[in-house]
């Protein structure tokens, strides 16, 4: 039973977690066996999830895809919807269809270094690639997780930062164009981040998320410490409605985000990001 | 002479009825164009005498005027501002509903569109061409789309090879008119005592086995291929390549842009006319007694705030960022995803803009070479 169609699925929260004053995540269980029985995803793909006589919205999964019984959603209460569903409680219901797109290339990250570079308030599509690493941490080398701020006020989710700053063999840098106090990080632009960190840009795959322009300078640096750009990975977001390709709304160039991304090579991306309008 | 192997035949005109009675006997409500509101639009077909008898439509950018004369042909215009589009995708429609239990449980329904087998007259051939770039779009992808495609499968088009493009018609240069060259079921040519009648499917065939046609004359193709031949040279319009998608992509910062800008409205009347503009939103209707709640989609457009909106921000601000999304996405992205040009050459978009902006003249504005 395929659920990534048109119309949603009954899904139970069976778990809430507030992360932060302003996120919290979601444990979701499918409450039709045979839909949760075939339900399976991989990192980078995401759910419309649908908050009863609201609306639907696009969330990346960040649980584990090893569980694709319990699908976890993180979500920062920013408007209708996601306010909606911040105020809901475990046992209440709410529609689900997934999962949609291009996940992050798992395969090719095996034995390589990763960098994970994201701007921003905290950026979804990386947060489960990071969960994916962590709990395989033996197949991959080494690990630098880059996070840049306009304001030192914007880091949510500081202890996730911590907590990944104690893992093996893992680096985690941030930086904010203007700081506050106490502020652990840099000033300055995410570039001033490459100078701090220790990786081998030969053998590292990028991951990235977040303002278009960053993702454009940060790629600018990578390639120029002497990383492949075909090693370079974006995942976008853009206006999504009906996720399977067909209401238009996530059109970039001459591709549908919903189902040829979120997730792009960064060569099939860059020369239109570097564009206003598309 | 009936027979079952004719493809083609003559129909008198006073015959046309036939057409409509045939159609109607194997289960086919018919619509065609007829006049309402200074235009063209299809609607039921009770019966011949409802065709626009001796009309003519002068087009030109930003005008439509429906003129009568003493003619007798039904077909003798070009189209008016609706292709086939709102008939498989309709411009509001119920998507899912959900209903909700005391306890909080909800249970969806997929909606299904209540539709009966619908034969279409007088199809043109831009017409057919948008037909099917919406047929790759709606149904020749992995989640094909329900509504378009129940719609779609009761459909019986009876095209009309065209006789008089309007001033605003392309479709030469784009290689999707004035002729219907498949696609269809039946194709009509209009001559002025009857029509020329061809099949073009295996349901065509029983419907023209029908009708009780004469063998087509010497004169009679001749006169048809003539004035197809004269429909061709009456269009003076055209875009200036058929794969123009390099050289617009070249010329994304050309200033022809903003100057377009300045005259464009944002308005949306040419996606809302386009035969192949496929965008739509979703929207939500909860019902009063809170118990349950209907999804809908609706047309959207391109050239509105919210169809670029993203939480903080908004993708295409202003009018030149999103008209030339429109048109680079219409005549660029298309053949990558759909293997040709979105644009089939039916000029609704010149003559339906309020203020006369003319894609072939902007277009070959943006993709000549500098002086
Ligand atoms: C592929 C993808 C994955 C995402 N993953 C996450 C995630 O894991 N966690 C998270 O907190 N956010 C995520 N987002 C962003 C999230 O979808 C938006 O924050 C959300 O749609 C805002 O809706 P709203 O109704 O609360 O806000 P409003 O500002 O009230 O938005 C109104 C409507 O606009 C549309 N819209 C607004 N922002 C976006 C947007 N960014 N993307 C698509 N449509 C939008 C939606 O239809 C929304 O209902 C993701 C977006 C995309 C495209
Ligand atoms: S664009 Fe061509 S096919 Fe369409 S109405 Fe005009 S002449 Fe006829
Ligand atoms: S969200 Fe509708 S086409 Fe991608």
């Amino acid at each position: 039973m395929n659920i990534a169609t048109h119309y949603p699925h009954e899904a139970e929260i069976i778990e809430r977690c507030q992360e932060s004053p302003t996120i919290f995540s979601l444990v979701l269980q499918l409450t039709d066996p045979a839909a949760a029985g075939q339900y399976r995803f991989t990192p980078g793909q995401f759910n419309m999830l649908y908050l009863y006589g609201v609306g639907e919205i696009p969330i990346s999964i960040v649980s584990d895809p090893a569980r694709p019984g319990q699908l976890i959603h993180t979500i920062r209460d920013v408007g209708r919807v996601s306010h909606g569903f911040s105020q809901l409680r475990v046992g209440d219901r709410i529609g689900l269809r997934g999962p949609y797109g291009r996940g992050w290339p798992l395969e090719r990250m095996e034995g390589r270094d990763i960098m994970i570079v994201t701007g921003g308030l905290g950026c979804a599509p990386v947060v489960s690639v990071i969960n994916y690493i962590l709990r395989r941490r033996e197949r991959y080398g080494r690990l630098v997780i880059l996070q840049g701020v306009k304001h030192s006020n914007d880091l949510i989710w500081r202890e996730r930062y911590a907590e990944w700053e104690q893992q093996d063999n893992t680096q985690v840098l941030l930086a904010a164009d203007a700081g506050g106090e106490p502020w652990p990080g840099f000033i300055g632009p995410i570039t001033v981040l490459f100078e701090h960190a220790r990786f081998n840009p030969q053998q590292t795959i990028a991951m990235m998320c977040g303002p278009e322009r960053m993702i454009h300078a940060s790629a600018d640096v990578l390639i120029e410490r002497g990383s492949r750009i075909e090693d370079i990975w974006i995942s976008m977001e853009r206006n999504m409605q009906c996720a399977v390709g067909q209401c238009g709304h996530c059109q970039f160039g001459a591709s549908f985000v919903c189902r040829n991304g979120p997730v792009y090579r960064y060569p099939e991306a860059s020369e239109l990001l570097a564009k206003r309008g598309f | 002479m009936p027979n079952d192997n004719i493809a083609s035949g003559f129909l008198p005109g006073q015959d046309l009825a036939l057409l409509l009675t045939a159609l109607a006997g194997q289960g086919y409500r018919c619509i065609g164009p007829t006049v309402r509101d200074g235009a063209l639009v299809y609607d039921s077909l009770d019966g011949v005498e409802d065709l626009p008898s001796g009309v003519h439509i002068q087009q030109s950018p930003g005008s439509y005027r429906v003129e009568f004369n003493q003619g007798k042909r039904l077909f003798d215009w070009a189209n008016g501002p609706q292709a086939l589009k709102p008939l498989l995708f309709a411009p509001r429609e119920l998507l899912w509903q959900v209903e909700r239990s005391a306890d909080g449980q909800l249970r969806f329904t997929q909606q299904t569109p209540e539709s009966a087998p619908t034969a279409v007259i007088g199809v043109r051939a831009c017409d057919l061409a948008a037909l099917e770039l919406q047929d790759r779009h709606f149904l020749e992808t992995e989640i094909p789309d329900n509504c378009y495609g129940v719609r779609r499968h009761q459909l019986f088009l009876v095209a009309v090879n065209c006789t008089r493009p309007a001033e605003t018609c392309f479709c030469v240069s784009t290689g999707d008119g004035p002729s219907a060259r498949h696609g269809y079921d039946l194709v009509l040519d209009e001559l002025d005592d009857g029509f020329i009648v061809q099949s073009g499917s295996a349901r065509g065939n029983e419907i023209l086995a029908q009708l009780e046609l004469q063998p087509v004359s010497a004169q009679q193709r001749n006169a048809a291929a003539d004035a197809t031949a004269q429909a061709v040279d009456m269009q003076s319009r055209q875009l200036p390549g058929r794969n123009l998608r390099d050289q617009l992509f070249a010329n994304l910062d050309h200033p022809h842009w903003e100057e377009v800008a300045t005259r464009c409205l944002s308005c949306g009347n040419c996606t809302s006319v386009c035969p192949t503009c496929f965008c739509y939103r979703e929207l939500e209707q909860p019902a009063l007694d809170r118990e349950s709640s209907r999804h809908y989609r609706e047309w959207d457009s391109c050239f509105t705030q919210g169809h670029s909106y993203i939480h903080g921000f908004v993708v295409r601000p202003d009018t030149r960022l999103r008209y030339r999304q429109w048109l680079t996405h219409k005549l660029g992205g298309w053949h990558d995803q759909y293997g040709r040009s979105g644009c089939v050459g039916c000029g609704r978009c010149i003559a339906w803009c309020p203020v006369g902006i003319d894609i072939t003249k902007e277009v070959s504005a943006i993709t000549a070479p500098p002086e």
